[in-house]
């Protein structure tokens, strides 16, 4: 449920550095569990540059949309085309198969991201 | 915030892994770990359990109870049998709604209706304060009475042999009383999800044992239990109002295209003088069903509905549609738009996106 090798917001988005300069951005297993059926990802174009805390998207579920933010200045390099038709992904596996956008990372990363511990904290905080 | 309302199946909902929210006051399933979609495709499919515990259940009885509920409620009361069932509503004297309702008739002197959740209490008194000048005597149950709702084409399957009386005698929207294992209860062929079903109403104390029953008998054939999320798509995909969306204090039964159930010939009824003014003088707006041309936008509720550029009504319900295939929703529009063909636009998040009038219901079963 927190991986050890990525950042999170406290908004519910995660970055995992691949340890080349580039990282994959998504949203969290809890997120995608407060959302339930996630039916389609509304992404950026290839080569847009963020801010930390820019807004790149939306999620839409069944119940609900959610407007998600960019964890670290980056570009975006490549946008993760499966979910077009398998939008479940994004449930199925946050972490994996459910990556949104694959960035080049615009310095060093966002030192206000939370780590693993911190973000359980938050979360069991949050849903209780 | 105050303490939420629990069903006598709150344990366990939290036991299936269900998601709770707080739903008008009540700590309620939204959905359990299959997800939204597959108990929505479950319920079109074969077959799920809802726990409706938390619906209001009034009782009026009494010799003056049918003329009381005749001249209380807009539907002709008078028609109905023994065993029958219809949709109807209380009307304020505008002719918006306080809640809306299935009314059982029992006998002649003997009624239940069945009331939303968020409602009992304000329908309660409302019930009690117009039935003071009548002979009849009004209680409120809600809190001894379990109810839950099977729905779905396999539903008779799944409740017939646990029952002594032969389901398939039970027409849509009639109700017979029989015994569930041997313990008396009350099945009406009712439902909030478009498709064929039971409600099975029994005392509070049972309903846990009967949910326990029906799981193990549905669970050959597909049965899984069902949360508010698909409840709420479902309905939707069968247009049926939901009070606080489509149907309140501010919209009247007219424009909420709920015509059919205001029968103006029937004589004098709450409400009517103003409905019969309403609909010789004739009304701005009307409920209407659309899809969104573009398959990527999604309408949600109290979205803004534009004509030329400016606001013109607003979203009572968006969502994606799993059966249909697209996302649609319903929506006051003006009466110029409200014809089949109409184009309006939502504004989702400031862009105005494009949607078409269609038929409603949006999915209808196979008889």
């Amino acid at each position: 449920m927190y991986p050890a090798d990525v950042k999170y917001t406290k908004n519910h988005e995660y970055i995992k550095p691949l340890g080349d300069g580039t990282a994959l951005v998504g949203i969290t297993h809890y997120a995608q569990e407060a959302l339930g059926d996630v039916v389609f990802v509304d992404m950026p174009e290839v080569g847009a540059a963020f801010k930390a805390g820019d807004e790149f998207g939306t999620v839409e579920s069944v119940k609900t949309v959610s407007e998600i933010f960019i964890p670290s200045a980056c570009e975006v390099l490549e946008i993760n085309a499966e979910l077009e038709a398998h939008p479940e992904y994004v449930n199925e596996d946050a972490y994996g198969k459910g990556w949104m956008l694959k960035v080049k990372l615009d310095g060093a990363l966002n030192p206000e991201l939370l780590d693993a511990a911190a973000y359980e904290a938050l979360v069991s905080a949050e849903s209780h | 915030m105050s303490e939420l309302l629990k069903t006598p199946l709150n344990a366990v909902h939290r036991a299936l892994g269900a998601k709770m929210v707080d739903f008008g006051g009540w700590d309620m399933p939204v959905q359990y770990p299959a997800g939204i979609i597959a108990e929505h495709v479950a319920v079109r499919t074969k077959v799920g359990l809802f726990d409706v515990s938390h619906m209001g259940e009034i009782r009026v009885k009494g010799p003056q109870a049918m003329a009381f509920l005749d001249w209380l409620t807009p539907n002709a009361v008078v028609k109905l049998a023994h065993g029958q069932i219809h949709y109807t509503a209380f009307l304020y004297e505008n002719g918006t709604f306080v809640d809306d309702l299935l009314l059982h008739k029992i006998a002649d002197d003997h009624f239940l209706l069945v009331v939303n959740a968020s409602n009992v209490e304000k329908d309660f008194a409302w019930v009690k304060q117009h039935a003071a000048k009548w002979d009849v005597e009004v209680t409120n149950e809600s809190d001894q009475t379990g109810q839950v709702a099977l729905q779905g084409p396999l539903s008779m399957d799944v409740l017939q042999p646990l029952v002594d009386i032969d389901l398939s005698q039970i027409k849509y929207y009639w109700f017979a009383f029989g015994k569930f294992k041997g313990m008396p209860a009350m099945f009406a062929r009712t439902g909030y999800t478009g498709e064929d079903g039971f409600e099975v109403y029994c005392p509070a104390e049972k309903t846990e044992w009967v949910w326990n029953e029906l799981m193990m008998s549905g669970q050959p054939l597909g049965l899984v239990p069902t949360g508010l999320g698909c409840r709420n798509t479902l309905r939707l995909e069968a247009k049926m109002a939901l009070y606080g969306h489509e149907i309140d204090d501010t919209t009247n039964a007219l424009e909420a295209d709920l015509g059919w159930i205001i029968k103006l010939q029937k004589g004098e009824f709450l409400g009517r003088e103003a409905l019969a003014t309403l609909k010789e003088q004739g009304f701005s707006r009307r409920l209407v069903g659309f899809r969104m041309l573009e398959k990527r936008e999604i309408a949600r509720d109290h979205m803004d509905v534009l004509v030329d550029g400016k606001k013109a009504g607003y979203v009572t319900s968006g969502s994606p549609s799993t059966t249909c295939g697209f996302n649609l929703g319903l929506a006051y529009v003006p009466v110029s738009h409200a014809p089949l063909g109409s184009r309006i636009h939502i504004d989702i998040r400031g862009k105005a996106c494009e949607a078409e009038v269609i038929p409603t219901p949006f999915y209808k079963r196979a008889k």
